[in-house]
């Protein structure tokens, strides 16, 4: 059996948070995947920053599609709502869902089997349609639970454990994200805790579809000499073009930056992301400028990292459903009959 | 005895033969409501190309004094208005029926016909001489040749003139320019040849509260009556006016007045899988949410259909089959999804399917499917088709009970699982197969996973066979027990004991009502079930058993209601025999006769006899 539950026992020093919850209260099951897994270290940061965000587990929805990446849900946020779906197919799950109950947080585990190439579809109109979620991409080049066959992902020349080179190109997710209009765009790597917690606590907040591609390294079938989605060679090779701060509301802004260097966006929530930019080039609000960046990391061989880009100005699916503020779930039966008379009303048009 | 049909007074069949995307669809129900609103039994079907502009197009119309409702192939009058078409639409008009053309340029003699009265009426030649503008020109052109049926058919031109001045109510100017056109047809007509014809219409006072309504807007109002707040969707013929009438009936009912937002969401998905994965999110949160498709976009739906049915969460699936396989004919109509529906997605599972036979029934069983989806908390399927879901029906008033409350099955309230000592998600505490939902957001002791992958009846993940089999068998007890929830059979007994049956389901009904009628005048009496739902119920094997012989008549080729039934209840295969058509038209007396004709054989008395 793969289900297996974790002890509950906990340091009795543990901090709590303002819900006085401990991380511990946010763990769910243990996880089932090969140790090592970069897709465990997402997980622990996602614990952490909802821990961080003192988010009551009952209000998250986890939604996943199927895969390594999608069996992660249930390994944090145990008393959450958990949606493990069909391959490739979450985002429409997520938008139905959000359409239902706009007050629940949603966050979707996907992997790059299951967005880039089952599931490209969905991928790309859940950001047409700015789905109000937090949609984590663990990318690892390769299909794990089928043995290690090339995802789309995988980097022209990246060798498979076999010894075969990928020839196709690939498909880019960070690039296709800002190509549709994403609003909220990031890259990070599951070995940079310090890097990927700012950027995920920014993402639940974001409203709209909040896109991090975290590149998650396969221990077993992608992490050999030749991967390019190797912790050595991501680790060698990244790229951190902007540090993010995620300041919470009511949180007093201590941080002194130098001016210049710092791009401040105001969330939905009134939080704050502050944007330290390690290239003085980099614009993380510039969407043309940002996909310049990227494409000339890219021919240097280097992966950009950080919150690539933010805009907090775009409506969401609600935005463009106008739909009503209560959630649709909550509004009364009596307000959603028209009842008798409006039957017989209309029905004098139908002679 | 009856009269053989099609030979008079109220008791006709015409069909109108134009170009599609020319405007002859209102000139076509302006005629069929001008006959409504005489009070005399009418049903119209539209018989339309694939395709938007040019393509030849057909409206018939059946006037039957008794209301028989099925579509009669025996035209005694054609308007013939498509050249392209003339030669087959001559052809199809009965012997001693009549064509009405438009003799701006006469008929080639290849089309004439020494057993049929042909009428010329210069209907392009008329619009040229009185009105400017090609485009109004050949609208105008469709409401001449109404005015030339008023006058051969004797419709009521008082009737007329008032519907017009309510159409164009807004627009004063159209009213004029519209009866002129009328007046012209009929004029025309009236001095040159003996009117009406003995084939003629009279007010009757049978539509007294009836309404005309096509089944795509009768199931929508049914999404907006059981509270459907959630429509997810990718455009298919036929089913597009389904959502089509939901926006439109939402954008009446469901608009805040005071913030001016929606109570309401359409989401128009990017394929058919989409539209499923969105019914089932929302139904996840609780919404209650459905999708309208055609076989193509069920054939799609499959994995997610599975989805539902095992995880256990609610959905709407409507249905309007059209003719498969693959694209078919997408504008002709079949019932030919009734397997497909029943067994959706790979793996063990069967579904509650429910079958209306008119847009009443489809208000009515839109209302139920929400109903039976969140009791069961699984799948349920409106299978409607083209004919019943895009021609215009006349029925009974829709009527709705004010005290009528959703049924929203077992959802446990945030107190109830504040109160309760554990909750699991598929664990079955009082017997009756069905398990107690929470929804998302409640309360923290009613989180668990919903998953796809094999569970436990504790809801957690499982690898194990007897924790799989535990809950697959509950499952399938539970779609059992839905047979005594569904519609209940249509029953019909013959007026003189019989051992032999008729079973059919959806709009094969009006065609089998009208077939029975007169093989019992010729002294062969048939009782009569209509299934409603799926699974069968006690009711359905009752009458089975109660029969010698069965005959299962539906609309596809494959029998595949026989085939249902040959499965699922306990009725000898030898007994049941199979009528089928699957041509793509609406089912007509001839085709049940026919089909029957070959195990009646010196049964039937003659006639009259």
């Amino acid at each position: 059996m793969s289900f297996i539950a974790k002890p509950v026992a906990r340091h009795p020093k543990m901090p709590v948070n303002a819900l006085g919850l401990t991380t511990r209260d946010y763990e769910g099951t243990m996880s089932t995947l090969c140790a090592g897994c970069g897709h465990d270290s997402v997980t622990a940061a996602i614990i952490q920053a909802l821990w961080e965000m003192n988010i009551e587990p009952h209000r998250l929805a986890k939604l996943s599609g199927i895969g390594c990446s999608s069996k992660t849900p249930t390994y944090f946020a145990k008393t959450a709502h958990g949606f493990n779906s069909v391959h490739g197919r979450m985002p429409s799950i997520a938008a139905g869902a959000n359409a239902a109950n706009r007050e629940v947080m949603y966050v979707g585990i996907s992997g790059d089997g299951d967005s880039l190439s089952i599931g490209l579809g969905q991928f790309c109109h859940a950001i047409r349609r700015n789905v109000n979620m937090l949609y984590v991409l663990e990318n690892n080049g390769v299909y794990g639970l089928t043995k290690g066959q090339f995802s789309a992902s995988a980097d022209i020349g990246s060798v498979s454990k076999g010894g075969t080179p990928n020839l196709q190109g690939p498909i880019d997710s960070v690039s296709l994200a800002l190509t549709l209009g994403a609003t909220f765009v990031a890259r990070s790597f599951s070995g940079d805790k310090a890097q990927l917690v700012p950027i995920l606590k920014a993402g639940l907040l974001h409203n709209g579809f909040a896109f991090i591609d975290v590149i998650s390294p396969c221990v077993t079938f992608n992490d050999h000499k030749g991967s390019t989605k190797s912790y050595a060679h991501t680790r060698e090779h990244m790229h951190e073009v902007v540090e993010t701060d995620f300041v919470p509301l009511r949180a007093e802004i201590k941080a002194d930056y130098a001016k210049g260097s710092t791009t401040a966006v105001t969330m939905h929530d009134g939080s704050v992301v502050r944007l330290r930019k390690v290239d003085e080039k980099f614009d993380p609000t510039d969407r043309r400028g940002v996909m310049d960046y990227i494409a000339e990391c890219q021919s240097r061989g280097e992966i950009a990292t950080g919150l690539l880009y933010l805009s907090e100005a775009g409506k969401d699916l609600h935005g463009f459903e106008n739909t009503s503020d209560r959630p649709l779930v909550k509004i009364p039966y009596s307000e959603l009959c028209p009842g008798s008379a409006a039957l017989e009303e209309l029905q004098k048009e139908w002679v | 005895m009856v009269q053989p049909s099609g030979c008079g007074v109220n008791d006709f069949a015409l069909k109108i033969a134009t170009v599609n995307g020319t405007g002859s669809a209102s000139a076509n129900s302006l005629l069929l409501q001008a006959l409504f609103r005489m009070g005399i039994p009418v049903t119209g079907k539209n018989v339309f190309p694939s395709n938007i502009q040019g393509l030849p197009t057909w409206y018939e119309i059946r006037v039957n004094k008794d209301g028989y409702r099925a579509r009669s192939p025996d035209f005694q009058l054609v308007v013939a208005v498509n050249p392209e078409s003339y030669a087959r639409d001559i052809e199809s008009v009965t012997a001693g029926g009549w064509v009405v053309y438009d003799n701006t340029r006469e008929l080639v003699d290849e089309f004439r016909r020494d057993d049929v009265t042909f009428i010329g009426v210069p209907l392009a030649k008329m619009c040229i001489e009185h009105v400017e503008g090609s485009r109004i020109r050949i609208l105008m052109k469709n409401i001449t040749y109404v005015g030339a049926l008023v006058a051969l058919l004797d419709i009521d031109m008082d009737v007329v003139k008032g519907m017009l001045e309510e159409k164009f109510a807004a627009k004063k100017h159209l009213i004029k320019s519209n009866f002129e056109a009328i007046a012209r047809g009929h004029d025309y007509v009236k001095e040159r040849f003996a009117c009406p014809l003995p084939i003629r219409v009279e007010a009757m006072g049978a539509n007294k509260g009836k309404v005309i309504v096509t089944g795509n807007s009768a199931t929508a109002l049914g999404c907006v009556y059981a509270g459907a707040t959630v429509g997810a969707w990718y455009p298919i013929t036929p089913a597009t006016s389904v959502m089509d009438g939901f926006q439109e009936y939402c954008e009446s009912f469901r608009v805040d007045p005071v913030t001016g937002k929606n109570n309401y969401a359409i989401l128009q998905a990017e394929d058919e899988l989409a539209a499923a994965g969105m019914v089932i999110g929302a139904n996840w949160m609780g919404a209650r949410a459905f999708t309208p498709t055609a076989g193509p976009g069920i054939s799609l739906m499959s994995e997610f259909i599975g989805l539902a049915y095992y995880s256990e969460v609610p959905g709407v699936f409507i249905d309007v089959q059209r003719t498969g396989p693959s694209t078919g004919m997408p504008t002709r109509t079949q019932q030919g999804d009734l397997m497909l529906a029943a067994y959706a997605s790979h793996g063990d599972t069967k579904h509650i399917l429910l079958f209306p036979s008119d847009p009443r029934e489809c208000f009515e069983f839109a209302v139920r499917a929400f109903d039976l989806a969140e009791r069961f908390q699984t799948p349920v399927f409106l299978l409607s088709d083209l004919d019943i879901g895009m021609n215009d029906w006349v029925v009974d008033k829709l009527e709705w009970d004010d005290t009528f409350r959703p049924d929203r099955g077992k959802v446990l309230s945030a107190e109830d699982l504040a109160a309760a000592k554990n909750f699991y998600r598929y664990l079955d505490v009082d017997g009756d197969h069905i398990t107690a939902r929470s929804l998302p957001g409640t309360h923290p002791k009613g989180a668990y996973f919903t998953r796809g992958s094999g569970h436990d009846k504790y809801g957690r993940y499982t690898e194990d066979s007897d924790a799989y089999t535990e809950v697959m068998l509950r499952l399938r007890q539970k779609i059992d027990s839905a047979a005594e929830h569904v519609p209940a059979p249509d029953i019909r007994r013959a007026e003189v004991p019989t051992t032999l049956g008729l079973v059919s389901l959806g709009g094969c009904h009006w065609a089998v009502l009208e077939a029975r009628d007169e093989l019992a005048e010729r002294g062969v009496h048939f009782d009569y079930m209509r299934v409603r739902g799926f699974p069968f119920g006690k009711a359905v094997e009752d009458f089975l058993a109660a029969h010698e012989t069965v005959f299962v008549i539906e609309q596809n080729r494959d029998e595949q209601l026989k085939k249902l039934i040959t499965i699922e209840t306990s009725c000898p295969k030898e007994k049941l025999e199979s009528v089928t058509y699957f041509g793509g038209q609406p089912l007509s007396k001839g085709h049940v006769l026919r089909g029957l004709a070959p195990h009646l054989e010196g049964k039937l008395m003659e006639v009259g006899s």
